[in-house]
């Protein structure tokens, strides 16, 4: 699993590639934990490359999700294969998070 | 054709873990989100067993056997370990609630529930056996 962080502006990028689970969830829970993150407006998490997610992965999200919105930080996720979004949705998680088609959608949200 | 797979009690086996149910499940031509919803429930009762029941102890293992019977898969995860680890009765987890107390965990078994038809755990002498089975036209 490795998390690419890019930095614009008011937004952050966040580029996940390869398979999320209970012993790679460290690397991203590493990355959204750090405290510069509440300084951005915005944190994008691109997921054209995260071919799996599994609950610790998803626990992840999830533990920093109410400290992100107490920042008025949103967490929008794009690009998300079928198979990875089919996840989110057997839990309702589509429900309760943003998660848009494309970069651009991601961008206007 | 069974298939059988002997891990330690690693989470840097559930690669192993995964690639074995996908390479298993490739030669039905099952569709991809079926495969990894199979996958994903194997994944996370073998990551229970192996954080929570062993304590992440390298020197316990665990069996896995994957059996096709007719269109049902059957999947047999079996502990070695000597904590008899047996999950609760299945509780829809108030997600609204894990977020506003920023939980991580708790949502593994009820996945699990979720993606496959029969879920059953139990103890062989002093050990637990998961099995699991699915449909799959």
């Amino acid at each position: 699993m490795k998390v690419t962080a890019q930095p614009s502006a008011d937004t952050l990028t966040l580029l996940l590639d390869g398979e999320l689970d209970a012993s790679s969830a460290i690397v991203l829970d590493t990355e959204l934990a750090k405290p510069d993150i509440l300084n951005y407006r915005k944190v994008l998490v691109d997921c054209a490359k995260l071919s799996y997610i599994s609950s610790a992965g998803l626990g992840v999200f999830i533990s920093h999700l109410q400290r992100f919105q107490d920042a008025n930080v949103k967490l929008v996720f794009f690009n998300m294969q079928e198979k990875v979004f089919n996840v989110f949705e057997i839990l309702g998680l589509d429900a309760l998070m943003t998660i848009v088609p494309s970069a651009a959608e991601a961008e206007a949200a | 054709m069974k298939s059988t797979l002997r891990i330690a009690c690693s989470r840097a086996h559930l690669q192993q873990v995964r690639d074995f149910v996908r390479n298993y499940l490739n030669s039905r031509s099952l569709p991809e989100i079926t495969v990894n919803q199979v996958v994903l429930a194997v994944d996370e009762v073998v990551a229970n067993f192996i954080i929570h029941a062993n304590n992440e102890d390298e020197t316990q293992f665990l069996d896995l056997e994957l059996a096709f019977e007719k269109q049902e898969l059957n999947v047999e995860i079996a502990d070695h370990g000597d904590t008899i680890f047996l999950p609760g009765a299945h509780q829809s987890p108030d997600l609204r609630a894990y977020i506003r107390e920023g939980r991580k965990g708790g949502m593994g078994m009820a996945l699990v529930n979720r993606l496959m038809d029969r879920v059953e755990f139990f103890t062989r002498g002093n050990h637990t056996v998961c099995h699991l089975s699915k449909h799959l036209a």
